[in-house]
């Protein structure tokens, strides 16, 4: 356990605490909750389509609660959080493919997937209730 | 002497992790999957708001959507499994609850999957 007090007194290289918040920044970890998110949101999914098989009258409670005020919003924040982390996952492509790493491009593709998401998710909305 | 590298290290080529570039690749693939599949799941649940069972179960029987259904559950429940297991092995340092957590992930991520599998093929298959 020597081992372990010689560990906890070494130097500390300066960490996320100590920079400010900038936009790229934010987008990184913003892309990493979005997917913890999705991931147990997944449950969301699953009981939707165990709801639909097990039959009407599990599938009509589903809908039901999927159509309430607080269903819509968590259904909003879900879709959200999927167009978020799409854009994002495809800014990464374009980072894979050698473009766009510059600190201006990232800046711009940082700003550009944040209002991608909020804009595109808001519209999926709208065509949603237009069609309903 | 100026790497540190052993032959066969380099041969392998797996890296400090072990475990190569398979991880990186297989997320990437998925991803670009998922590009196509969500944005169908998308369009799918937006024509199948307020839906009656009726109606939805029609849907699912159509082949191209059920194959489509299947192949989003599973290359999604793939592309998570892959991204939990980053969060895991960034965020938990003590080997037993990482080790603990990265089996979850998969009992998790596989119960997700089977799940939505089996709900679709019995709606599919009309049960």
């Amino acid at each position: 356990m020597a081992n372990t007090k010689l560990r906890a007194n070494r130097p500390l290289s300066p960490h996320l605490q100590v920079y400010r918040m900038i936009i790229t920044m934010a987008m990184s970890i913003i892309q990493r909750i979005t997917g913890a998110g999705l991931y147990f949101g997944s449950v969301l999914v699953v009981f939707w389509l165990v709801a639909a098989a097990a039959g009407p009258e599990s599938y009509d409670f589903a809908m039901d609660l999927f159509g309430s005020l607080i269903g819509r919003f968590i259904l909003f924040c879900y879709t959200w959080a999927l167009v978020h982390h799409m854009l994002g996952g495809l800014r990464h492509f374009i980072w894979d493919c050698g473009y766009g790493l510059s600190k201006q491009a990232g800046t711009w593709l940082a700003k550009a997937t944040i209002i991608g998401s909020v804009s595109l998710t808001v519209i999926l909305w709208i065509i949603g209730y237009a069609v309903a | 002497m100026s790497d540190l590298r052993t032959p066969l290290s380099k041969v392998r080529g797996l890296g400090s992790a072990k475990d190569g570039t398979g991880h990186f690749w297989l997320q990437r693939v998925s991803a670009l999957a998922n590009v196509f599949l969500i944005s169908f799941f998308v369009i799918f649940i937006i024509t199948m708001q307020g839906a009656d069972y009726a109606s939805f179960v029609e849907a699912v029987k159509n082949p191209f959507t059920s194959i489509m259904l299947l192949a989003v559950v599973l290359v999604s429940c793939f592309h998570m499994k892959l991204g939990m297991q980053v969060i895991i092995e960034d965020y938990i340092h003590s080997e037993f609850t990482k080790v603990l957590a990265i089996i979850g992930n998969i009992f998790f991520s596989s119960f997700v999957a089977l799940a939505a599998v089996v709900a679709i093929i019995k709606i599919s298959l009309g049960a």
